[in-house]
């Protein structure tokens, strides 16, 4: 059976009523009202207060854990501890996420957590917390991923042997892969290069930053069916990974989603959840989580830092030749950093035929890392874009000139085996040529930077249903989280499809006995993939509306087609009727032949790759090395923007995240491995008064395989923001800064070498 | 946590009772903006907190021989708002309108920046070179002493128990004076000072430097004086010389510490820079103040 | 176990009566006994500004606030801002110009906006950004955030 993805039936030059304008989305009234629920917003009668206790050492091993003095606190309804959790083996995937849940043999990192209470109150629960007797036995510790790659590093797991390497040694290490991808030979691909530029880069962690902290609140009946509200970014993926880690049938699991205040892939894992359950199976009673602002710094899961040597060769007349990288990236206390997004997507923009990548990843004592926008990969287009500017500068050609010059388009094989379709690297250099920002000049005193990114945005496996009511409105069932917007666009696309106006769609995010399996809401595929399975739907009802059109008017159901909203005769000779609406139809059908409604599960394919180029002017504070970004300009391809100011906010958001990331976020630890900034204080993130506006140009070069076009947009914008910045900053200075973030101690330090004349 | 006492008397003489008397761990509570965040942080369990917002004198801003009191509990937003201090102080100003977010000051004290003895606390910088004097009030009566000589340490205070600070009182401002507060930190809001300079000059009628007080911020345990700083100036017609030495002077004087916050090295390069263009704009606004 | 105090005030024009422990801050009342949710808890330190109300026409983090200290005063919460079935032009202008993404800091956003737009009718974008410096957001790179405050001002201005 042919998918709508065979027969999308893209049509560049269909006049479209809906999509592509910015109708108000239907959830903005409880957002400015107060109204909408977010995780922490739940309250059911008889709840208590769960609170969790966690190791104040970044190793050592827990000996053993007495909760009998809390337990016997009045107000106390359950403790919970490792005793309480399944036996998973260790190293297996359930094993790691059982123990980053909670500690099983060994503390791994400040913040782990040890053991949590419910009680009446959260008073009577912080006292509990103390009451707790935990033994620890304090191990030495290792923060940083290149010490502990080093063979005399304290060791994490003494299971991990690295893998993808041929001949490993039999013994404990924390570096738990290799992976080398290549393709092409980059010694004859250097060999042709008249410039080579080759240098080390390196970042520090940073955490996603969303404004709300995980809140749950979790339900277990005598008979152990469990209900979980949370903010997450992937209800059925929570579902099914509770369902490996506490041993419950996922049939007697229901996970709600909340509004979510923010995930970025940060909430993409499970932190407090599980806890809550099991001390809502204990005590019988609600048990809220809210995490705290410290514990979400301590406890949740950071982005990676990382270390790289990147080199590229370009000859004389502007081409690139060969592309080579050595990477190591930290995943905290357990596997799982989506490193390998980085070899695959660093250079694949560019029409690389020689391309070599050796990337490593690392444990070491801190949380384990999280996904952010484009995992892994901004951190090392840093260096990339870094070095395309510098080989740009040596050979002398304008910086998007040379990018123009070297962009693949259709029919480019990647690196990592995929072949590109339509794509529109090069019309989003073109844009950025041609756009204000980049033809004026530059002001006094100021310098400019430019850099570009890519992100493969993905589709996967998502399901979604349709449901027309008795009076013709709509409502639509979609199962991924809406972390910007994606419910007004789906329901545009809907309202597209029937001929409705949008505000006779809504849309409802659905829990997981509502709907069949989600993937998470991750690599910008929600509203490509929910639009795609909604759209399916919305095709299926229309064949019914079809067939009972037939019915009505007594003709056969190739006699009826189906047109703005209406279901007509195909032709003249089917007989003269006039058009019948979805409301007609619906209306005198539903009683007697039933719901009208289409459904759709897919595993959805064809996600059309992203690509952005930013311009940024900054200014310098010579004396002080503080940087104040002057002017930005995002410019990506969406291939179809759906809701246009959802697709700019996108943007703009992406860029000022990257604007953080640049400047001032990092995580900072002491010697004793604790984390010393666990507060929006000190983990700066980028105020109003930091940032200007931030253009915004939306290039469209469609995807065909989607029925508007569309690409996902939601991760582009933060690849080459940090790399457009260094490279301004290094325009102004005369030293383009290597090191992530760049604050001001460290931008003085390079103004003082450039002064020296290093 | 669990034995916590809240008490909110509206005369100062009960205050200071309580504070006297109480067993365990006390605090004063003003804006709340430390206090309230070092007790969601479990960095402090008090026994005790006496709210002191009722106590008209800790509220009040006045003009006494024509010189401006400033009640130690007065709000940001309230010394901010005020046209008359604004115009006379603006240094002093500079500094309140740099504790924390405008939320922040519309419960932030100035009797709570200097008491709760940071030295990064942004107000202080201003106040000690503007000559601001402290009155103290406790068991033993009431006593007046240089602001700077207030905090003797990070968190710590020379007050003694059941002492609280009423109220401050600022010098008659001569002619031609100005004051300037400026400090280094990464965003432009929002974050704790990695250096902060306050500048207060008094200019002659020729416009040559008669008197000067300058005071760094988060460069030492406690807020500085630095009385070498203020004499670098004084005879002077802020010319390049003069302001390079009081650079010199300045970071001179630092003993800052390595911290998440700034490295020692920087700190001390910092505080050069921000004394000069801090004493460039003190001295434009004096020479505006006929 | 600490004694509880009794506390009555005003809440959007509402009077409310509650039992607090001392160190409950008026954020934990709000939510946690008046059942009024649309004020958030972003950071429990006074860095984000999402738990943004006014007491007493000062606008101030409810989390730095001991609810024992809320005893007659005037609070107002995001709750009170649309009047009946009418909006504020404000929150109107959140959604014509898409100022609010996943809207956790939307409700502070705009109970700061408006105690700007109350006494400063015309202000500049530096003067925008400058007052919610207070107000974190993560989502929307605040430059559509400063477009709806400036539109919105604008209108009351011109109304």
């Amino acid at each position: 059976m042919s998918t709508i993805l065979d027969r999308s039936g893209f049509n560049p030059d269909k006049k479209l009523k809906i999509v592509g304008t910015s109708p108000i989305k239907h959830d903005g009234i409880d957002k400015v009202t107060g109204r909408a629920k977010f995780g922490a917003d739940l309250f059911l009668p008889g709840m208590l207060v769960g609170k969790i206790l966690r190791s104040p050492h970044p190793h050592a091993i827990i000996k053993s854990i007495d909760k009998s003095a809390a337990e016997a606190l009045p107000g106390v309804k359950a403790v919970v501890t490792r005793a309480d959790f399944p036996e998973l083996p260790k190293g297996s995937v359930a094993g790691d996420m059982s123990r980053n849940a909670m500690a099983r043999e060994k503390a791994l990192y400040d913040g782990h957590p040890v053991a949590a209470v419910a009680a009446t109150s959260e008073s009577i629960a912080k006292q509990a917390l103390k009451l707790i007797k935990v033994d620890y036995e304090v191990l030495p510790h290792v923060i940083d991923p290149v010490a502990a790659m080093q063979p005399d590093a304290p060791i994490l797991h003494d299971h991990i042997r690295t893998k993808g390497v041929k001949d490993a040694a039999d013994k404990p290490t924390n570096v738990v892969e290799r992976l080398e991808l290549k393709m092409g030979d980059v010694d004859v691909g250097f060999a042709q290069a008249d410039v080579i530029v080759e240098h080390e880069y390196d970042t520090k962690p940073m955490h996603q930053g969303y404004i709300e902290p995980q809140g749950c609140v979790a339900t277990c009946t005598e008979d152990g069916q469990v209900e979980l509200w949370c903010c997450t970014q992937g209800p059925w993926v929570f579902r099914d990974r509770l369902t490996e880690i506490l041993k419950i049938e996922s049939s007697k699991i229901r996970v709600t989603q909340s509004e979510l205040g923010g995930g970025f892939g940060g909430k993409t894992g499970f932190y407090p959840e599980p806890i809550a359950i099991l001390l809502a199976r204990k005590s019988k009673r609600p048990v809220k989580i809210a995490l705290t602002r410290g514990e979400v710094f301590r406890a949740t899961g950071p982005v990676s830092g990382t270390k790289s040597r990147i080199k590229m060769g370009v000859t004389r007349d502007g081409k690139f030749t060969a592309a080579d990288a050595e990477l190591v990236f930290q995943t905290g206390a357990f596997t799982g950093s989506m490193f390998f997004n980085a070899p695959q997507a660093m250079f694949t923009r560019y029409d690389l035929k020689n391309v070599k990548t050796v990337s490593y990843e690392v444990v070491s004592n801190r949380p384990k890392v999280n996904s952010f926008r484009a995992p892994c990969v901004p951190q090392v287009v840093f260096g990339v874009e870094g070095v395309v500017n510098e080989l740009a500068q040596k050979i002398g050609m304008d910086p998007l000139e040379l990018r123009i010059k070297n962009a693949a388009t259709e029919g480019y094989k990647t690196i990592y085996g995929e072949t590109f379709g339509p794509i529109g690297f090069v019309e989003t250099l073109m844009a950025a040529k041609n756009c204000d920002h980049y033809k004026s000049p530059v002001p006094q005193g100021q310098g400019r930077g430019v850099a570009a990114g890519f992100w493969f945005n993905r589709g996967g496996e998502t399901t979604g249903t349709l449901n027309i009511a008795a009076d013709g409105s709509v409502s639509i069932i979609v199962g991924t989280s809406d972390v910007a917007g994606s419910r007004i666009s789906i329901s545009m696309m809907a309202a597209e499809e029937l001929g409705l106006p949008v505000d006779k769609v809504r849309a409802t995010m659905a829990d997981t006995q509502s709907l069949g399996w989600n993937r998470i809401t991750a690599g910008s595929r929600t509203t490509y993939s929910s639009g795609m399975v909604i759209i399916d739907s919305a095709r299926k009802a229309i064949t019914e509306l079809c067939r009972r059109a037939a019915l009505i008017w007594g003709v056969p159901e190739e006699g009826v087609t189906f047109e703005d909203g209406h279901c007509r005769p195909a032709s003249t000779n089917v007989g003269d009727f006039p058009p019948l609406s979805i409301a007609e139809i619906a209306g005198k059908t539903t009683l007697t032949l039933g719901a009208i409604a289409g459904h759709s599960e897919m595993n959805v394919t064809g996600a059309g790759p992203g690509f952005g180029v930013h311009i940024v002017d900054v200014e310098v504070d010579q004396e002080l090395g503080r940087v104040d970004i002057k002017r930005y300009t995002v410019v990506e391809d969406a291939g179809k923007a759906i809701h246009r100011l959802q697709v700019e906010g996108q943007y703009q958001g992406g860029a000022v995240q990257g604007i953080g990331w640049a400047l001032n976020e990092e995580y900072i630890y002491g010697e004793d491995g604790r984390l010393q900034n666990p507060s929006f204080l000190d983990y700066r993130m980028p105020v109003a008064s930091d940032v200007p506006m931030i253009d915004t140009e939306i290039v469209e070069v469609p995807n065909p395989r989607h029925p508007y076009g569309l690409r996902g947009v939601g991760e582009v914008p933060v690849t080459p923001t940090m790399a457009a910045i260094a490279n301004a900053i290094g325009a102004v200075i005369g030293m383009r800064p290597r090191s992530l973030p760049m604050s001001p101690p460290k931008i003085l330090k390079l103004i003082e070498e450039a002064r020296a004349g290093r | 946590m669990i034995s916590l006492k809240y008490e909110a008397p509206s005369s100062l003489g009960d205050a200071i009772a309580l504070l006297a008397r109480a067993s365990g761990t006390s605090r004063v509570l003003a804006g709340g903006t430390d206090i309230i965040v070092q007790m969601e942080t479990d960095l402090i369990e008090p026994d005790l907190v006496v709210d002191i917002k009722k106590i008209p004198e800790l509220r009040e801003i006045a003009i006494e021989n024509g010189a401006f009191r400033v009640g130690a509990a007065v709000t940001g937003m309230e010394l901010t708002d005020h046209p008359g201090f604004c115009k006379a102080w603006p240094g002093v100003v500079d500094g309140v309108k740099l504790i924390g977010s405008m939320q922040i000051k519309g419960r932030a004290t100035m009797g709570g920046n200097l008491c709760n003895a940071s030295p990064a606390a942004d107000s202080v910088p201003a106040l000690i070179a503007a000559g601001a004097v402290a009155r103290v009030a406790g068991t033993d009566g009431t006593r007046d002493v240089p602001v700077e000589s207030i905090p003797i340490g990070p968190g710590k205070t020379s007050l003694r128990k059941g002492e609280i600070v009423v109220s401050f009182l600022f010098p008659p401002r001569p002619a031609r004076s100005g004051d300037a507060y400026l400090r280094m930190t990464p965003r432009t809001e929002m974050d704790i000072a990695v250096v902060g300079v306050g500048v207060n000059v008094t200019l002659d009628a020729d416009g040559v430097c008669a008197a000067a007080r300058v005071s760094l911020g988060a460069v030492a345990p406690t807020v500085l004086l630095v009385e070498d700083a203020g004499a670098a100036l004084v005879g002077s017609r802020l010319d390049t010389p003069a302001l390079d030495r009081l650079a010199r002077t300045a970071a001179a004087a630092c003993r800052p510490i390595d911290d998440k916050r700034g490295t020692r090295e920087y700190r001390i390069k910092v505080a050069g820079v921000l004394a000069k263009r801090a004493a460039v704009l003190a001295w434009e606004r004096a020479r505006q103040n006929p | 176990m600490s004694r509880k105090y009794h506390v009555a005030t005003t809440v959007n024009g509402d009077e409310y009566e509650y039992l607090c422990e001392p160190q409950q801050t008026l954020l934990d009342i709000l939510r946690d006994e008046l059942m009024l949710t649309g004020t958030k808890e972003g950071c429990g330190t006074g860095d984000c500004g999402a738990c943004t109300v006014m007491v007493d026409g000062t606008m101030i983090c409810s989390c730095l606030m001991l609810a024992v200290e809320a005893g007659g005063k005037q609070i107002e919460t995001i709750e009170g801002m649309a009047k009946g079935e009418e909006l504020h032009p404000l929150q109107r202008s959140f959604l014509e110009l898409n100022g609010s993404q996943c809207g956790i800091c939307t409700p502070g956003i705009l109970i700061a906006a408006k105690a700007l737009i109350d006494r400063n009718p015309d202000p500049t974008e530096t003067e925008v950004r400058y007052w919610l410096a207070g107000n974190l957001c993560r989502c929307t790179g605040y430059d559509k955030i400063i477009r709806s405050v400036l539109a919105a001002a604008k209108e009351m201005r011109g109304a």
